[in-house]
């Protein structure tokens, strides 16, 4: 079942440059499907339109054109069941700095229709679930960074959405409070809750995606898990030393040429570069093969392709580029 | 009914920050008395038409009262940019709660305050020497509750489009000033050239004054009455469909 589904979903924006006024056009006509129950990822550079993206399906902004249906609900036409069945987190949060987070997390069960006594319980679950018991009774003006993206995730789940957005959730994180939101958004999906997050983050989208999108310029480039994507680009390079007797070499090179899971092999200064299909378990029939004939393996690397490499091949950038050109 | 729970909601969040800066509460509390205390005294000179023997403080307190609502809540907006700025109203957007209750529980807040700064007003302004008339003093508080309505709508409204302090306190004191000079709350508009007295016709709040005075001298059916109440009424409806339709489109 989709929990997302949409058709030709498309933003301009038209702002007012100097005296004339331009169109740009930040989401070009996208069709997306997010599965019940994934953790769903959109990679890109800043400025591809991920957060746009977001917005028009967490109904806070109109599409331009086309449509969307989001927990079975359609987007336009129904938002206010749209809006009960989704949480959002936004790039900058939205905890109010004035009250403690306590207050913040009642205001907001409330306000999505759960009674007092209802709130009071989920919001004691949610502080020991997100660690936030600490601090919860101190205006939330005091909190750090971390503390603050916490709340922030309370805030978003605290009416048990079926879908959950998060729009580039570690950005600005340290690595302890980024791993541990990784682990919060893998029990969340573990519940079944479908997590929706945007990232410029390589790794976060690798590590965390059960499925991705790729987007730059307003537009889907690619779309599938990490795995296949990377798979899709170029195959895992495992490079060997090999003893330097020739006859060695000579005797490896034969039968490895023959196996048909190597697609190309490429020696260099007494080593080889073997590009397979599916290098971790490629490696260990190599490795076997090899042992079995009597030749000895000095060295062994193995190299994976990256989402860096998938990107670079759909546009022509990497990612990293894109990122520093904003 | 969960309209009427949001609204509650969204107040009490606005009392609790109130309260937690009471350095405004209490500028707020004293700026009109200082008014009074200051203008009080000039107008005795000043012969003022209408009514006869009352004392100045019967003609100026009323016309002070709109003021405050003019100048105290029309500033009102300023509250929103915050709330704009750190995502807070974007949350709020994001849920279901009804647009109208969201925007009421903070409207009511400034509103409520304005209230108890009128009262606080008037009573000071009694220990001076200012009678008012009970039953008019009564409907004034009402008509001064509307009032501050659709002026703190009017003001979020502009602090929803503006989203900044700058364009936001510019915009509000172009408009301000000349409502109240053509208001004749400061000085009475029988000394004001006769166009201007002509373009003062269509201030609202004139009227509102008008009707102020009358009700305070407890002159019921004074013709300003009805006017006052029906372009108050007729103002609040459209500046409340207003700033709810800028709250539906505000996260452009």
């Amino acid at each position: 079942m989709n929990i997302i589904e949409t058709h030709k979903l498309r933003k301009v924006f038209r702002t007012k440059g100097n005296g004339a006024s331009q169109a740009v056009e930040a989401v070009r006509s996208i069709d997306l499907v997010v599965r019940t129950g994934e953790i769903f990822g959109f990679l890109g550079p800043n400025g591809a339109g991920k957060t746009t993206t977001l917005r028009m399906l967490s109904t806070l902004i109109p599409p331009t054109d086309g449509r969307a249906t989001i927990a079975g609900y359609d987007l336009l036409r129904q938002s206010r069941k749209v809006r009960q069945a989704i949480g959002y987190v936004s790039q900058v949060g939205g905890v109010d700095i004035s009250a403690t987070g306590c207050e913040n997390l009642l205001l907001q069960g409330q306000l999505y229709g759960m009674s007092r006594h209802e709130t009071e319980q989920r919001v004691a679950e949610l502080l020991t679930m997100l660690d936030l018991t600490s601090f919860a009774d101190r205006i939330a003006r005091t909190y750090s960074g971390g503390q603050r993206r916490r709340l922030d995730l309370a805030l978003g789940m605290i009416h048990r959405p079926r879908l959950l957005y998060l729009d580039e959730p570690t950005t600005g994180l340290d690595p302890q409070s980024r791993a541990r939101l990784w682990d919060e958004v893998r029990s969340l999906r573990d519940e079944g809750t479908t997590v929706f997050l945007t990232t410029h983050y390589l790794e976060e989208a690798d590590v965390l995606a059960d499925r991705l999108a790729i987007m730059d310029h307003g537009e889907i480039v690619a779309e599938g898990t990490p795995e296949a994507l990377k798979q899709q680009i170029a195959g895992d390079v495992i490079t060997l030393g090999l003893d330097t007797c020739n006859g060695a070499r000579h005797r490896a090179h034969v039968l490895l040429g023959q196996q048909s899971f190597v697609r190309e092999i490429h020696p260099a200064d007494g080593q080889f570069q073997l590009f397979v299909e599916r290098g971790e378990e490629s490696l260990l029939v190599i490795l076997r093969l090899l042992d079995d004939a009597g030749l000895s393996v000095r060295t062994v690397a193995l190299s994976r392709p990256t989402l860096d490499d998938v990107f670079l091949r759909k546009t022509g950038r990497s990612l990293r580029e894109a990122a520093e050109s904003i | 009914m969960s309209f009427l729970r949001h609204t509650q909601l969204m107040f009490q969040r606005s009392v609790r920050r109130a309260l937690r800066e009471p350095a405004w509460i209490m500028i707020g509390m004293f700026q009109p008395i200082l008014y009074l205390l200051l203008f009080a005294p000039l107008l005795d000179n000043l012969a003022l038409p209408g009514y006869g023997d009352t004392t100045s403080l019967n003609i100026f307190v009323p016309g002070l009262l709109v003021m405050i609502a003019l100048f105290g809540l029309g500033f009102s907006g300023f509250g929103i940019l915050d709330d704009l700025r750190n995502g807070v109203l974007e949350r709020f957007h994001v849920t279901p709660a009804n647009r109208l209750a969201l925007l009421m529980g903070m409207i009511l807040n400034d509103v409520i305050l304005f209230l108890i700064q009128c009262g606080g007003l008037v009573l000071v302004a009694t220990l001076m020497g200012f009678r008012a008339n009970l039953a008019g003093l009564i409907v004034l508080f009402g008509l001064l509750a509307v009032l501050g309505l659709m002026v703190a709508a009017f003001s979020y409204a502009l602090g929803l489009i503006f989203r900044d302090e700058s364009p936001l306190a510019a915009t509000l004191n172009t408009l301000t000033l000349p409502l109240l000079l053509l208001s004749g709350v400061l000085l009475p508009l029988s000394l004001a050239p006769d166009l201007l007295q002509t373009i003062a016709e269509f201030n609202p709040f004139l009227h509102i004054v008008e009707a102020a005075r009358a009700l305070i001298h407890g002159d019921m059916t004074h013709n300003s009455i009805v006017l006052a109440f029906s372009a108050v009424l007729v103002m609040l409806v459209i500046t409340m469909q207003w700033v709810v339709s800028l709250f539906h489109r505000m996260t452009a």
